[in-house]
């Protein structure tokens, strides 16, 4: 028994003799949010899809809850809920008639599918708007609609296909919200996109696809050490004072870089910024900034693939 | 090793939801006024020709069903006609619909089978076509007591019930090929066009198409008497292979108790018969019961189909 609710070893798939995934491992841990990033036809989809038994395998295996998908797949899917890229809903009936319907589906009796629609629906903030007919929702309310439903059926892995896609910046980060509630209540979520602010700001792993394959599953800052040179990049700004003249004697210093006024960006070998800044204001400088710059996940992506390319 | 759970599971939710959308679109209110004003004015004109005409006749109820005049055909020819369209209708968005509308997908993740799917979607749609004929079959009733002054007879009333068992059975055909197009065809526009192409082809172009079939696959020679037999029966063979024939027969048959055969009798066989006596209901059935079964072995054949080419497609368009 182990603690992954999720594992697939091997897993492939292909259309002809065209592998879309290509032998990948992945296991998810529960409770955790993880990532799965690429760029479009990496074959997120279709691990998604198979993971959930929507679709068969070529090969490998999956586990889900200890389950297999393509032979019970009643049982997984009764515990995984799946959100699929821009989510249909019945047009010509409500909110609350489309969640009452995938309730009877799932085997829920009517008072307790009621109840329940009633919790998730709050929760999604769309009470007030549930008995009007799908029609009239906007993206983002369809979206929320679709977490509701997974709410509703208590789902205890949430499987988000490109969930923002096609979305504002409002409704994003209402969205983004909802799936941090989510991970709070416990549930373990897998959220797929090839948009990476979103990916990094609530997942705690990733899993980086390209061409069929993980080229690499970990934190963001695993990743930005494994991509990165190993260098420290640090941005200072401060006035009065000479810095590259200040830098350059400090031990590791490789290269300063202007960045703006009174800004120099400097990389180095270790971390040196509370060095760096003691001997600022010792010589009289008024350091105003100075902050280590994160590699940003979009850095380390563009990075990584810049790198897997190169393998290739 | 075995799949768990029943494929059946969540069948009667989905047959139920989707009867209800039926019974609630608009498109079904169009065609089922069209049937109804159609299905009204065959009776009114059967019953017309009725009053002017009838002797004694034991079921002169039936008479509703087939009697018509001209220019107008009778209500069963009229059925045979419209009710295809009705099933296309119901069917022939069934599943490239869900995809178009992106609900498949949410739908195939729910706790059920995708046998369920489409169990439940024909289903559906038997039951809206059941509901619909059996309330068109009363509506005759009433219509035929109201303007007849007659109750009917209970061989009228066991004759019906057959007539309306073979018209579902009629119906169920279309809908299973209209789902099987709306299965293998992502595009609803052109699963209905096709639909409605081989609509056309069996209801209007078959019966002068297949006297050409019938006489390239055997010809008739002038010495050979037996050969006109041949290509009488080969004639109606590929006319056979027409639902829109086997339910024409099925109709006459059951309709009509004084009429002995589909095919062709001889003289020989007539002998001791009287002609124009009713035959009990039970033979009648029995004589037309190969086109019944005909006519169920379509809708399995198609269903099946769709059903096979359904369980293999990706879930992605």
């Amino acid at each position: 028994m182990s603690t992954h609710v999720i594992e697939a070893k091997g897993l492939t798939k292909r259309y002809g003799a065209v592998p879309v995934v290509d032998g990948i491992d992945l296991a998810v841990e529960e409770g955790e949010v993880l990532g799965l990033l690429g760029p479009n036809g990496a074959g997120k989809t279709t691990t998604i899809l198979m993971l959930l038994g929507l679709t068969e395998t070529s090969g490998g295996t999956v586990r889900v809850l200890d389950k297999d998908p393509a032979r019970e797949p009643l049982a997984v899917k009764r515990d995984v809920g799946y959100l699929p890229d821009s989510v249909g809903f019945y047009d010509n009936l409500s909110g609350r008639e489309n969640l009452r319907y995938t309730a009877r589906l799932g085997g829920l009796t009517t008072a307790e599918a009621d109840r329940k629609i009633d919790t998730a629906l709050a929760r999604v903030r769309l009470s007030d708007v549930a008995d009007r007919r799908v029609a009239t929702y906007s993206h983002g309310m369809r979206r929320r609609l679709g977490l509701a439903e997974l709410l509703m059926r208590d789902s205890r892995i949430a499987v988000l296909d490109e969930p923002t896609s096609g979305l504002d910046p409002q409704s994003t980060s209402e969205l983004l919200d909802l799936i941090r509630s989510f991970a709070k209540d416990g549930i373990t979520v897998l959220v797929s996109s090839h948009l990476l602010d979103i990916v990094q700001s609530i997942c705690s792993r990733v899993a980086l696809f390209n061409k069929g394959r993980i080229g690499f599953v970990g934190t963001v800052e695993e990743l930005a050490g494994k991509v990165g040179d190993g260098a420290f990049h640090i941005e200072v700004t401060a006035e009065n004072i000479d810095v590259p003249e200040t830098a350059k004697r400090i031990d590791g210093v490789s290269d300063i870089r202007p960045a703006g006024k009174d800004t120099w960006r400097i990389t180095a070998a270790r971390d040196i910024r509370a060095e760096l800044a003691k001997r600022l204001v010792e010589r009289g400088g008024s350091l105003t900034n100075i902050d280590a710059r994160h590699v940003s996940l979009g850095e380390a992506y563009n990075l990584f693939f810049k790198e897997a390319r190169h393998e290739a | 090793m075995k799949r768990e759970g029943s494929p059946l599971k969540g069948v009667m939710t989905i047959a139920l939801k989707e009867a209800a959308d039926h019974m609630t679109s608009a498109r079904m209110h169009l065609i089922m006024l069209l049937v109804l004003l159609t299905a009204a004015d065959a009776v009114y004109a059967a019953i017309d020709q009725i009053k002017a005409t009838t002797s004694e006749d034991p079921f002169l109820f039936l008479k509703l069903f087939t009697v018509a005049r001209q220019p107008l055909p009778s209500f069963a020819s009229f059925m045979g006609f419209l009710l295809p369209l009705v099933a296309i209708a119901l069917g022939f968005d069934g599943v490239n619909g869900e995809y178009g509308r992106r609900t498949m997908s949410r739908i195939l993740a729910q706790p059920i089978y995708r046998d369920a799917v489409l169990f439940g979607k024909f289903l559906g749609g038997m039951l809206v076509i059941g509901i619909a004929l059996l309330t068109l079959w009363l509506l005759m009733f009433g219509l035929g007591i109201l303007l007849l002054g007659l109750p009917p007879s209970g061989g009228d009333m066991a004759r019906s019930l057959a007539y309306l068992a073979a018209t579902l059975v009629y119906t169920g055909v279309w809908l299973a090929l209209a789902l099987a197009f709306s299965t293998l065809i992502r595009a609803p526009a052109t699963s209905a066009l096709a639909a409605l192409s081989v609509w056309l082809i069996f209801s209007i172009f078959w019966s002068m198409i297949s006297p050409f079939v019938a006489s390239a696959l055997s010809p008739v020679d002038p010495y050979d008497p037996v050969s006109i037999v041949h290509a009488y029966e080969t004639g109606l063979a590929v006319a056979r292979i027409s639902p829109a024939t086997l339910y024409g027969e099925v109709a006459t048959m059951l309709l009509d108790p004084s009429s002995r055969s589909v095919g062709p009798l001889f003289m020989s066989q007539m002998q001791g018969a009287l002609v124009g006596a009713p035959l009990p209901t039970l033979q009648s059935i029995l004589i037309v019961w190969p086109q019944i079964s005909g006519l169920f072995a379509g809708m399995m054949l198609l269903f099946t189909g769709a059903y096979f080419v359904f369980q293999r497609q990706e879930v992605r368009a």
